[in-house]
């Protein structure tokens, strides 16, 4: 409780920064997937370290919310996912290049 | 039990250096982990640490849900699909698939790092403290994040409700087989 709001937000920041750069560099889609929920995450730490610094239970509500869309998220990303692996045999992001010109 | 010097200040600098290491040190695990299995569990790591920090912050309740919907469901589910698939294999990553991802990944990475640690340094000064009630004062925190839930936000609570129906009949749509074999096409993958 004694620390400030400083320290928090900048491990969101770099856990944040870290999903990012996994989204870019991996190629294969459940670890991408991995890496939105640490983004995920770290938003859900910046929210609660504001609610506690503004005393505002306000940041909480909305990190409930972040959790029901997450999961809604993983369930519809994760059925895509399958339905897609059933056609072909790869889940990178590779594979998937049907649109190409 | 602690030492006497030691006061409460110590105990939350140390709770927070050791769950912002774990915190970390899972994620970069996610990044760099070559089986897709290594990486859920890393992301386990990750998740118990930002719970460990939620209830630092007071946010009980949030860490219990932390717990249970994100490291026992969706990582979970995560873990099915993996097996389900077979695809717990371990994947090459020397081999660059685009030539120079990797650092414009990383150089973007840093920009935007240092983009929030600028914002992160700056004074919001909002003068609204408190909107939807206070996070502190008597009380649980089980107690005050359900009347902010059920009074200010209900309508996007009940949103929420329309949301999860819509997902769970999209994942029944996604997982059903046709009836019809469809007509499998010259080329591959003719409706992916």
């Amino acid at each position: 409780m004694s620390i400030g709001a400083g320290p928090y937000l900048v491990l969101a920041a770099m856990l944040f920064t870290i999903g990012a750069v996994g989204l870019l560099i991996r190629r294969n889609v459940l670890v991408m997937f991995m890496c939105v929920e640490l983004m995920l995450n770290a938003v859900n730490l910046t929210f609660v370290t504001f609610a506690r610094v503004l005393n505002d239970i306000g940041g909480q509500s909305l990190v409930f919310f972040v959790l029901v869309v997450a999961a809604a998220e993983v369930v519809i990303g994760l059925g895509i996912i399958v339905s897609i692996f059933r056609r072909r045999t790869g889940v990178t992001a590779d594979d998937l290049h049907l649109l190409k010109g | 039990m602690l030492h006497p010097l030691l006061g409460a200040a110590t105990a939350d600098l140390a709770v927070f250096t050791v769950s912002a290491i774990i915190v970390l040190a899972g994620a970069v695990g996610v990044v760099l982990a070559r089986n897709p299995v290594h990486s859920a569990l890393m992301l386990v790591m990750t998740l118990f640490g930002v719970a460990v920090l939620f209830v630092e912050q007071q946010a009980h309740f949030l860490a219990a849900v932390q717990v249970i919907v994100y490291a026992g469901a969706i990582v979970v589910l995560f873990l099915f699909v993996i097996m389900l698939l077979g695809v717990d294999k371990e994947e090459v990553l020397e081999v660059e698939q685009l030539k120079g991802q990797r650092p414009t990944a990383i150089v973007l990475g840093v920009l935007s790092l240092g983009e929030l640690l600028l914002l992160a340094r700056t004074q919001w000064a909002t003068g609204a403290i408190a909107v939807a009630g206070p996070a502190d004062g008597p009380g649980t925190n089980v107690e005050k994040l359900a009347r902010s839930i059920f009074t200010r936000y209900l309508l996007p609570f009940e949103a929420t409700s329309i949301l999860l129906v819509i997902a769970v009949v999209g994942a029944v749509v996604l997982a059903r087989r046709p009836t019809v074999a469809e007509p499998d096409g010259a080329d591959e993958g003719a409706k992916a």
